[in-house]
């Protein structure tokens, strides 16, 4: 089977006037068609970023992007005017944390979700409608009828969620880009949402980028999990591997410092230090600096990929040192 | 005035630093033509709880539940429309008891947007003396205590002290407010969603920090947060909010391992399992909070409820000791069996 993405050697890096930024410094990510990747990090660290690039939705007159991407055999990076429009929305779509921004606020939601069919389908203004009627009922919207013409503001954040999913979802995408679209909603809400996604993924076949900074979320909705640290993959692994047995020093202590269950107080593993400025590339692990494991190789070149088990890789040189720490 | 009196412990160990008794606000939003009042917002809605001395009480609950006005009314951000806040005996804001002034030295406040709560053409040093300098500090002693408290916050007073907000990470900045509240030698500090904006590596250096705070100047938080694996790591006692009312009150082990009010149990099942073998299979409530604006009557939670039954539409439940642990409270007629309510007496 041939991937659905297929990501290599991605670098992104934004100019303005006083700086330059090293946002994504060397992502290969790949995904097979059904499949969802959780895509875990902390801010800055390029995990939106990737997603962006992805639909090219990266400002071009401040954007340096290289690399190849390729999404259901169409060479990404070359797309343009008319192609890139079809490409959106049909073959990859996206939602994000705030609806409101996805909705234009002076038309009914329904007349939104009509155009996107109109635009990609040629249908006619009544299939067009019920198409977007139909969508609303699969993201159980409750009396979707009259929910069609009702305007982005009078509906919950909840209900504003699922209209923005049955937006990207009308045209059928092959991958669908999911941009913390969980994070600020309701305890009682999020976990409804992520049902009702992984619900779709099934029921659609989609592949799922899904970008978070909370492991419990990526848990939740991903088949695989990859750590991103100031640009780059540094672990990538299934679920299972991520969170039973995870390699790599940052993960790790992302894990340790990550607050749950029953640890009431005890002092928090906390990572030291703060990320680090991405005005230039690191030469050797960007994480150097912050792991107790470092030495100085690890701060001058890059470390390999390791592989560690089927499909659970780390990039890390001192993966003993961290594996005997935690027995000792 | 000798504004830096220590005014220390005044009722004992025993009585509450903090006691609030029967507190509301009510929000009127106002349109039309003669600008009206067209609905109310009822934020905070009768709501009476004692905050120990020493403790850490957690509040926990949805957008919209009231936990936000809650902190602001405690500090006397907002006035209530009714109740009273009595400071370790002291009523506040009364003419025999504690002046705004004073009670303000005693209890301060971190936010969430550690960018907004900082003046940015204060320098850091600057913004922590700020306040024991308009309390009557000299300038001398109040630099002294700024640097001494950056030093304590984990920022090197010489590198930090001098620079501006905006030169600072958003980890760094809260420091700088933790510092900033402490400034004043406070007994009781709100954290209102403190930690909520930083990333988690940080976010753990920053809870670690709280802690040795607490311990170093024996400090009483009141901790508001929606993060219920934060509120059950630092927090001695929870209490859960919904709609401007309190849901329940209890000790953090019984909220979390067996909590009463089919709210709190809908909310602890919300959470994310953090288990790839056991992932959620079923959502425990369906829907979003109801909007504050005209609340359900009776039980404000019997839109959502899976046991409501007709009682709960009109009679409001009240906040009821648990008969296995007095100071567990739920709002349930369930756990009321005189109530009326089918299942009365079933839950504990």
């Amino acid at each position: 089977m041939t991937p659905l993405v297929r990501i290599e050697d991605l670098r992104v890096r934004f100019r303005t006037a006083e700086r330059t930024v090293h946002a994504v410094n060397g992502v290969d990510l790949s995904l097979m068609p059904g499949e969802v990747v959780g895509l875990l990090g902390e801010s800055g660290s390029g995990k939106s970023v990737t997603l962006k690039a992805l639909l090219r939705l990266l400002p071009e007159a401040r954007t340096t992007m290289s690399g190849r991407m390729a999404v259901a055999g169409q060479d990404v990076m070359a797309l343009g005017g008319s192609a890139l429009r079809a490409y959106r929305g049909s073959v990859v779509s996206m939602i994000f944390q705030e609806p409101m921004l996805a909705f234009d606020p002076v038309f009914t939601i329904g007349e939104q979700i009509a155009e996107a069919v109109r635009r990609h389908e040629n249908a006619d203004r009544t299939a067009a409608r019920a198409r977007a009627l139909e969508m609303l009922d699969r993201v159980r919207i409750p009396s979707a009828k009259r929910r069609l013409d009702a305007y982005p503001h009078e509906m919950s954040g909840g209900m504003r969620q699922r209209a923005m999913i049955a937006l990207a979802l009308a045209c059928r995408p092959k991958l669908l880009l999911a941009d913390e679209p969980t994070t600020a909603l309701d305890a009682t809400v999020q976990i409804q949402i992520l049902l009702l996604l992984r619900e779709l993924q099934k029921e659609f076949g989609m592949g799922v980028i899904f970008v978070t900074h909370d492991i419990g979320v990526a848990v939740e909705v991903s088949d695989r999990l990859a750590v991103m640290y100031a640009g780059r993959i540094v672990e990538r692994g299934s679920a299972r591997d991520l969170i039973r047995a995870a390699a790599h020093p940052y993960p790790r202590g992302l894990l340790a410092s990550t607050v749950h269950g029953a640890m009431r107080g005890r002092r928090l593993d906390a990572i030291p230090g703060a990320p680090p400025d991405l005005a230039k590339v690191p030469d050797g692990c960007a994480f150097a600096p912050r792991c107790r494991f470092a030495d100085a190789e690890c701060v001058s070149r890059r470390p390999d990929i390791v592989r560690i088990d089927a499909g659970h890789e780390a990039e890390c040189r001192r993966l003993d040192a961290v594996a005997a720490s935690a027995e000792g | 005035m000798s504004g830096q009196a220590e005014i220390g412990d005044i009722g004992g160990p025993a009585q509450p630093l903090l006691a609030v008794r029967g507190l509301y606000r009510h929000f009127p939003i106002r349109g039309g033509l003669f600008n009206r009042t067209t609905a109310v917002v009822q934020a905070v809605d009768g709501i009476d709880f004692d905050v120990h001395k020493g403790e850490t009480l957690g509040i926990v609950g949805e957008s919209g539940c009231g936990k936000s006005t809650t902190a602001r009314l405690l500090v006397r951000l907002l006035d209530p429309d009714r109740g009273e806040l009595v400071y370790d005996g002291l009523s506040v804001g009364t003419q025999d008891g504690l002046s705004l002034r004073e009670m303000r030295r005693h209890v301060q406040m971190v936010f969430q947007d550690s960018f907004a709560s900082l003046n940015p053409r204060l320098s850091i040093a600057d913004s922590i003396a700020f306040g024991p300098r308009v309390h009557g500090v000299g300038d001398g002693e109040a630099m002294a205590r700024a640097r001494d408290l950056l030093a304590r916050v984990g920022l090197a007073p010489d590198t930090f002290g001098p620079r501006y907000p905006h030169e600072l990470s958003g980890g760094q900045r809260q420091r700088v407010n933790i510092a900033r509240a402490l400034a004043l030698r406070p007994r009781l500090v709100i954290l209102d969603e403190a930690v909520s904006a930083l990333d988690k590596s940080v976010e753990a250096q920053v809870l670690n920090l709280l802690q040795d705070l607490k311990a170093e100047f024996g400090l009483t938080y009141v901790f508001i947060s929606h993060d219920l694996n934060v509120v059950r790591y630092i927090s001695d006692r929870v209490l859960v909010m919904y709609l401007g009312r309190i849901v329940e009150i209890g000790p953090v082990d019984r909220i979390y391992e067996a909590p009463r009010h089919p709210y709190t149990r809908a909310l602890l099942s919300a959470m994310p399992s953090m288990d790839p073998d056991r992932r959620t299979s079923e959502a425990p409530i369906s829907g979003d909070p109801p909007n504050p604006i005209n609340p359900p009557p009776g039980c404000r939670f019997h839109t959502r409820c899976p046991f409501a039954s007709e009682i709960c539409q009109t009679r409001v439940p009240e906040l009821a000791a648990s008969p296995l642990a007095g100071d567990h409270l739920a709002a349930c007629h369930m756990a009321d069996p005189s109530s009326g309510h089918p299942q009365a007496g079933t839950a504990v």
